[in-house]
């Protein structure tokens, strides 16, 4: 009898422990990355059979709207949470997440398995590192082959130098009626102004807070005229931003001759945008020797996490797992933020859709050749007010001079 | 003794009708207090903490800890803000632009109904007010679509009546950039605020021309009035006390503005950001900028301005001259 009851309390603490050591531990993303971590969760499983994962996903918007609301209030953030690049400097603030390049997690161990300008992005002025990187979006120039053949264009033409872009632009346009050389003359200026930056400079601000935008910054004067001469020379579509009903239309009707975009605009274009038009569609680096990256994804971990090993074992998973990397890149098109992934046989293979161009080696080229930028939190204030500048350069209300010039008086306003 | 046991009745009820008194003098405010809390917190407690945040510095993402008291530096700092002048400009603007067409075709539009068919009215009614309870989301992104520069329908009608002869020439030859040319944002605009609050007038106006006495009109038809005299007579100044309603109403909605700027002109405010009201701006303060203390200064003087205005409109529509002699 005595022995029975000491099996049976041995058996019961047993499962009590079992049980306590097998814990959940939540995710919050966005699509698609839900899909990446629905993906990459057997094989987690397989490593980490105590750790079980459970995925809440929301509309893009929504999840880094809840994310404000976890970290404002102090509860209701996940274990993990995905934050897209353009929000990574605003969660960056105050100590909503973890310093993840600290112990235990030295995340900084890892900076040279990764694309460099990934770390840098996660890194705060004060020198905190607040999450991890996963996939990124390498820039890259697509084009219609056929445009160009009717115009007796090369490729190289466009990507020489942004006067030959613009030579070329008037040429394509000349052959084939209807036909815009990009949706918006804005695009030439982010681009324009995110290369030839010096070390300690950011888009807009250097280290010690200074605005860089401004009449007597030959980066920018060089962007907007740029821009305006894409504009004078009737060669964009007053698209506007990407993903406006103007800018999907003129991709979907197919009058399109050139887009600089994230390399994640392929798995788009063959999904919905230019179903029609495959195999017309090709690839390369963008004008003027640029590199510049479009968004990214990085996972980081609230510091109001209760379990916090478990959330680092997940992401370590999810970003230095050179097969996980490429699952994911198989899955979405998320394109490897680790080095180790980016050189498995598939990026030798043809892209079905870019009638089987090797691209994934043109993109490959090109986020390793990407710079880090330095971000700041005024940063989106200041994209705002240069845009807004830019758009009244672009119709002629102001000249370049002037708008750079209340550009910079607005931003320093905000810069308190 | 008997005056003693009176006195002392009370202590001794019965326990149930120590509970009957407890009910009947508590359960009334028991009952109702459902309201009282949700109002509490979804209603008063926003407002507080508004007005306590418009004296702070705050970035959300940054927790509670962070807020640091500046007192009325987010008002002085928005008050000399050009963009904030800006929306209020524009929002002005197209408050105007739309509000003003609203009821200049919502009196007559219902005088008509009210008048010519009757028989039809419900139906006719139903058929204005669809628009608003249509979902401003699906409007604005057909409205989008309508106005697009290269696809829109607008620009096909356009061309296409470009094209027949005789009349050809009144119309643009090139496709216009509706959404793309300064002078044209605003009045696209308005046009969608009119065309989705003109139904929600006629059926305002409708049940004021209801309360109208139908012994004038006929009165006056007796004496030889025509329906225009009837109306400029009869109908619009007995109208007065719904006009006042209408457009009350119609001040605040317009000065609230924010869905249809901001599907057809996108977050950015529109070409040279003539599309950018106070909503969408406070809106972007928060939401892009991440400052919510200079947001919620901005929402308590876009409220000041709000009371300002309606003021001014009981002091001109307004009761004084409702029962006045007129």
């Amino acid at each position: 009898m005595k022995k029975t009851l000491t099996v049976l309390t041995l058996a019961l603490l047993a499962s009590v422990a079992g049980a306590q050591a097998k814990k959940t531990i939540t995710i919050g993303v966005f699509p698609d990355l839900d899909s990446v971590v629905k993906a990459a969760l057997p094989g987690f499983n397989k490593l980490y059979p105590n750790i079980e994962v459970k995925i809440n996903s929301l509309a893009y918007a929504d999840h880094h709207n809840a994310l404000t609301t976890a970290l404002a209030t102090g509860s209701g953030a996940n274990d993990v949470e995905a934050i897209d690049f353009g929000y990574v400097a605003k969660f960056a603030e105050g100590g909503g997440l973890v310093d993840i390049s600290k112990a235990p997690y030295n995340a900084g161990q890892y900076r040279s398995q990764f694309v460099a300008y990934t770390f840098p992005q996660a890194i705060t002025d004060d020198g905190r590192m607040v999450a991890m990187p996963t996939d990124i979006g390498p820039g890259s120039m697509f084009y219609r082959t056929d445009f160009l053949a009717k115009a007796g264009v090369k490729p190289s033409d466009l990507n020489k130098s942004w006067d030959s872009y613009i030579a070329a632009g008037k040429k394509i346009v000349a052959a084939n009626p209807g036909v815009f050389l990009i949706p918006d003359a804005s695009e030439v200026e982010s681009i324009m102004i995110r290369t030839g930056l010096k070390p300690g400079e950011g888009l807009y601000f250097d280290k010690n807070n200074k605005v860089l935008v401004g009449p007597d910054s030959p980066r920018f004067v060089q962007a907007f005229t740029v821009a305006k001469a894409v504009r004078d020379a009737k060669l964009d579509g007053h698209a506007g931003a990407a993903f406006s009903s103007d800018w999907t239309t003129a991709f979907q009707k197919g009058n399109l001759a050139t887009e600089v975009s994230g390399a994640w605009l392929v798995g788009h274009m063959q999904n919905w945008l230019a179903k029609d038009f495959a195999g017309k569609w090709a690839s390369q680096q963008l004008p003027g020797n640029s590199f510049t990256s479009y968004g990214g994804s990085f996972y980081g971990i609230p510091t109001q996490s209760k379990n916090k090993a478990e959330a680092w074992d997940l992401i370590k998973y999810l970003t230095t797992n050179a097969d996980q990397q490429i699952l994911a890149f198989k899955t979405t098109g998320a394109f490897p933020a680790l080095r180790a992934a980016q050189s498995a046989p598939l990026f030798n293979e043809g892209v079905a859709y870019l009638n089987n161009q090797k691209a994934r080696q043109v993109w490959r080229a090109a986020a390793n050749n990407i710079k880090p930028i330095d971000v700041n939190r005024l940063d989106p204030v200041a994209d705002q007010i240069t845009n807004d500048a830019l758009s009244s350069v672009l119709d002629g209300t102001k000249t370049v001079q002037q708008a750079l010039a209340d550009a910079q008086a607005l931003i320093q306003r905000r810069a308190r | 003794m008997q005056q003693a046991q009176i006195l002392s009745t009370p202590t001794r009820l019965r326990p149930g009708a120590r509970w009957e008194r407890f009910q009947r003098r508590y359960a009334p405010y028991i009952f109702i207090s459902p309201f009282f809390i949700l109002f509490a917190i979804f209603g008063l407690f926003p407002i507080v903490f508004s007005a306590y945040l418009s004296l702070h510095e705050w970035q959300p993402a940054a927790g509670l800890g962070s807020m640091k008291f500046v007192g009325l530096r987010n008002f002085t700092d928005n008050l000399t803000d050009p963009t904030f002048w800006q929306s209020l400009k524009n929002t002005g603007i197209i408050a105007l632009e739309s509000g003003i067409p609203q009821h200049v075709i919502a009196i007559p539009l219902a005088f008509a109904i009210h008048m010519g068919l009757k028989r039809v009215k419900g139906l006719m009614t139903a058929l204005y007010f669809l628009p608003y309870i249509t979902s401003v989301v699906a409007i604005s992104v057909i409205f989008v679509t309508i106005f697009s520069w290269q696809y829109g329908v607008l620009n096909v009608l356009l061309t296409w009546l470009h094209h027949i002869p005789l009349i050809g020439g009144l119309f643009p030859a090139e496709k216009v950039n509706w959404l793309g040319n300064r002078a044209f944002v605003q009045p696209a605009v308005a046009s969608v605020v009119v065309w989705r609050y003109v139904g929600w007038n006629v059926v305002l106006y409708l049940s004021g021309l209801q309360a109208i006495n139908g012994d004038l009109y006929e009165a006056a038809a007796v004496d030889g009035a025509t329906t225009f005299q009837q109306f400029r007579s009869i109908t619009l100044p007995l109208l007065r006390p719904i006009m006042f309603v209408a457009i009350t109403l119609t001040l605040i909605g317009n000065l609230q503005l924010f869905e249809e700027p901001y599907i057809i002109a996108g977050d950015s405010g529109g070409i040279g950001n003539v599309a950018l009201t106070t909503v969408m701006y406070m809106y972007r303060t928060y939401n892009f900028y991440s400052d919510a203390g200079l947001a919620a200064a901005m929402s308590w003087l876009l409220f000041v301005l709000i009371g300002v205005l309606t003021l001014i409109n009981n002091r001109v529509f307004g009761k004084s001259r409702l029962s006045g002699a007129d």
